[in-house]
């Protein structure tokens, strides 16, 4: 008895409910910008600037103490936020401060950070400071022009092979679908405020590369089937590559959530939003590329003539 | 029908176990480690007892190379340094300007006096009291221009020379200004990489990055700060005059004359001539010492041309004192007592015995040739490393177990052929890993639980597509071959797709996410192979034995 996601054969109408799933996927797309313009993103110091410790203790966090503690310092914004994870045991509080990037100066400087620390250490005799990370304004300003240009190459890339390898209109409606999981993925952090740094950025482009990866085995089928059946609407040869595909698309979403899902739970907490991000995108990027791209490709419609039967009939005229 | 060649087994085959013999070490990770240090050790240092027994923990003849782990699983610090290059400029106009005031000197009779005046770093602007001998004065001061020693500037010169009204200015042109970058950022990495090794810890990181920058990554140290103290200091050493001392910081200094502090007297000003006697450039050797009252010192030596500059100077100012600054601060201001020829000398000044070892080491390896800011610094504790290490074993592990039985539930004995392959992929991952000697980050191992999640995904497509050729009934051996051949070109265009993002991610990203683009491009290149030559073989060996009639995938 074999584990089966889907029946052996399926005949769903993916474009059945086109205005509803398309529907939604527009309604996601202008909701995620929306709230990013709102309430924006809660950018890591990668892209403020900053200085953020990581603080460690046997004793139980009061964030409290530790802002007074830290209130004389006159830092200006301080944020302290405690750091729960199932993989910590009992002794094992976690808390993170974060010190804005202080004026006209490139790196936090050793001795506000010193200062900081014996600050704490009055409050908690038995703090420790696992990590102390600081960027400064210059560079910050400068990762974030190189994740855009990151994000925006990958996108030309794609744009550019898959074109090379299929028709324009495709390599278009994968793009789109690119396009939507990433503002998507964008509107969830913005509206849970995940922290965005550049590890979420290194996240965004795999789910651009895993979305991709899924568009194109269903472009790949939808090639094979256009010379297969010509005489059928594209629409439905559209519905017959993705049932056709459908087993194979579930099959590697669902390892690969199995895996994420793992990592999820007990990676720990220095890379779970860096996870969540994956994770959330497998799930966008599959249903993308199931109700996203090809609606596109149909939209912009395919102009099917001056396919070849088959390939000997290419040179058939030659000779005659 | 299902027919692989035996070279091809063999190469296939042959590939498998390469890449599986260098991922062994990285499973005795710390007994390899031992064996690494202790060789590394006995070359240095010599053989002890310990050290050979250390050795022994992995045999000679094994492969020992490791993955490296990254700053955020080893634990240590990470800086990231602007070398303020244009430094560099104002001290090449200091050092022109004997060579100026000279060559002018030597046709007094046509331009007359010359004098320094004041102008922003970087220039050298010089006055002659006869303006109507500017040509001659220009052509004299062209004259000590050379050509810019690059390849891409040949045929320069290194100096601009323009003269407006009785004002000479002369500065570095701009094929010049790129050739020094270029050696000014190739002495900071190396002055960096040798006050690093003097303390000696493994593996450090000391790389250029953009035109300005450089990149310190050095694990097991304690924190970045101290970090920076090491490499932050200048430690330009000079010699200079001493004019006068003051205790008014604000005394305003003749022209080519500063005001340093002291630095065991707070408080106190030395008023020292700009143009040093000799600088840190001419030692040759510096150690830590006593002095004849037995407190910490550094005795130095200094080269030949230094030792000749050194002993004039002294012979012709016997009685007056003169200044040792370290980066513009005088550290003491002797008086000179006597001649000194041999070209050797001491510091003396309030240090403590670290305080004195640190310099020497700083003066040994070498000033810095322009000064350092910070842009980004981290540190990383040993610790937290050690748990994100475990927690990314963990996760690995249950991934793992829980990818092998969904595969297992879902294609049965196929699914068992795609386990095998998905194991060696793993193995063959951390043998390329270790063979091109790259950085395994967190990150890192979130691209190897994603590469074993996407990498079923070439195996998936195959065995759908065998089921759907069995529909059409050809036979089981021919519905294997048509799965193969129909899937390769969607495996194809997904996996370079995917591989064109690790790319992009490698190029652009730096530190973390790179480490995730290199396990993530890595991955995809195992996993094609294993997946397409690798259950391939091993499903045509189970065919060839057992021969069945029908197959179930």
């Amino acid at each position: 008895m074999r584990l089966r996601l889907v029946p052996e054969t399926t005949n769903i109408d993916f474009f059945g409910r086109a205005r509803l799933t398309f529907g939604a996927s527009c309604v996601a797309m202008v909701l995620s910008v929306v709230v990013w313009a709102m309430f924006g993103l809660n950018f890591g110091i990668d892209f403020q600037g900053g200085t953020t410790i990581r603080t460690q203790s046997v004793q139980s966090v009061d964030i409290g103490d530790y802002r007074a503690a830290i209130a004389p310092l006159d830092l200006g914004d301080v944020s302290i936020t405690e750091v729960f994870d199932p993989t910590f045991g009992d002794d094992q509080n976690v808390a993170m401060i974060r010190i804005q990037a202080q004026d006209d100066q490139e790196a936090v400087t050793a001795e506000t950070i010193a200062a900081v620390e014996a600050a704490l250490q009055e409050v908690d005799p038995s703090i420790t400071f696992p990590s102390v990370e600081s960027v400064g304004p210059k560079v910050s300003g400068e990762l974030i022009q190189t994740a855009f240009i990151a994000v925006g190459a990958s996108l030309l890339a794609i744009l550019f092979y898959i074109w090379l390898r299929f028709e324009w209109q495709f390599s278009v409606g994968a793009v789109v679908a690119l396009f939507h999981d990433v503002i998507v993925t964008i509107g969830i952090f913005s509206a849970l405020q995940i922290r965005f740094d550049l590890a979420t950025i290194a996240a965004i482009l795999t789910i651009i590369g895993y979305s991709i990866n899924d568009t194109v085995v269903i472009f790949d089928r939808l090639r094979e089937n256009l010379i297969k059946y010509r005489k059928r609407d594209l629409r439905e040869v559209m519905n017959i590559s993705v049932n056709e595909t459908l087993s194979r698309t579930l099959m590697t979403s669902g390892t690969t959530l199995i895996a994420l899902i793992a990592l999820l739970i007990l990676g720990g907490d220095v890379i779970r939003g860096f996870v969540f991000a994956i994770t959330w995108g497998v799930v966008v990027g599959t249903y993308s590329s199931v109700f996203v791209a090809k609606n596109v490709v149909l939209f912009i419609g395919l102009n099917r003539e001056d396919k070849p039967t088959d390939k000997g009939n290419q040179f058939a005229g030659i000779d005659a | 029908m299902l027919h692989i060649p035996t070279w091809k087994r063999i190469v296939i085959w042959g590939l498998v176990v390469l890449g599986l013999v260098f991922a062994l070490p990285n499973a005795f990770y710390s007994r390899v480690e031992t064996h690494n240090d202790a060789i590394q050790t006995i070359e240095m240092q010599g053989s002890t007892p310990e050290l050979v027994a250390d050795r022994a923990a992995w045999p000679d003849w094994a492969p020992a190379t490791l993955v490296n782990l990254g700053l955020d699983l080893r634990g240590g610090a990470h800086l990231l340094a602007e070398v303020q290059v244009s430094d560099v400029y104002a001290d090449r106009m200091d050092g022109m300007w004997p060579d100026v005031r000279d060559a002018l000197r030597g046709a007094r009779d046509r331009v007359g006096t010359v004098r320094r005046t004041d102008a922003e770093p970087g220039t050298l602007s010089v006055r002659i009291s006869r303006p109507e001998g500017m040509e001659e004065a220009l052509r004299l001061v062209r004259a000590l221009a050379v050509p810019v020693a690059t390849l891409t500037g040949a045929g320069a010169s290194d100096l601009v020379v323009s003269g407006a009204g009785d004002t000479i200015t002369v500065q570095l042109s701009e094929a010049e200004k790129v050739a020094t970058d270029t050696r000014t950022m190739r002495q900071s990495v190396e002055i960096i990489r040798r006050r690093v090794d003097e303390v000696g810890t493994r593996e450090p990181t000391i790389q250029r990055q953009g035109t300005d920058r450089i990149l310190i990554q050095v694990p097991g140290i304690g924190s970045a700060a101290e970090l920076k103290d090491l490499i932050g200091t200048t430690a330009q050493l000079t010699f200079n005059p001493v004019v006068g001392r003051t205790s008014d910081a604000n005394t305003r200094p003749e022209p080519r004359q500063k005001v340093l502090p002291s630095l065991d007297e707070p408080g106190q000003f030395y008023i020292v001539e700009s143009t040093p006697v000799v600088t840190g450039e001419e030692l040759t050797d510096a150690q830590p010492a006593f002095d004849q009252n037995g407190r910490p010192a550094v005795n130095f030596r200094f080269n030949p041309s230094g030792a000749r500059k050194f002993g004039d100077y002294t012979a012709e100012n016997i009685g007056s004192p003169f200044a040792i600054v370290l980066d513009d601060e005088v550290i003491s201001a002797p008086v000179i007592q006597s001649h000194i020829p041999g070209g050797s000398g001491i510091i003396t000044g309030n240090f403590n015995i670290e305080e004195s070892t640190n310099l020497a080491v700083l003066l040994r390896a070498g000033a810095l040739p322009a000064e350092m800011t910070f842009l980004e610094e981290r540190t990383i504790g040993p610790e937290l490393g050690q748990d994100s290490i475990d927690a990314g074993r963990i996760a690995c592990l249950v991934a793992f177990g829980a990818v092998l039985v969904f595969m297992g539930l879902s294609y049965g004995l196929f699914g068992m052929f795609a386990n095998i392959a998905l194991l060696l992929n793993v193995g063959l991952l951390f043998g390329l890993l270790s063979v091109i000697g790259a950085t395994l980050t967190l990150p890192g191992i979130a691209g190897i639980v994603l590469t074993i999640g996407m990498a079923v995904d070439a195996n998936v497509l195959i065995f759908e597509r065998i089921r759907e050729e069995l529909k059409t009934a050809k036979g089981p051996a021919r519905a294997i071959e048509l799965g193969y051949e129909r899937a390769l070109s969607a495996i194809v265009d997904a996996n370079i797709t995917t591989f064109i993002v690790a790319t992009i991610l490698f190029t652009l990203g730096s530190g973390p996410v790179r480490g995730f683009s290199i396990t993530l491009g890595l991955g995809i290149l195992t996993s094609v192979f294993t997946a397409i030559f690798v259950t391939r073989i091993i499903i045509v060996m189970w065919f060839e034995r057992r021969r069945p009639k029908t197959i179930e995938v």
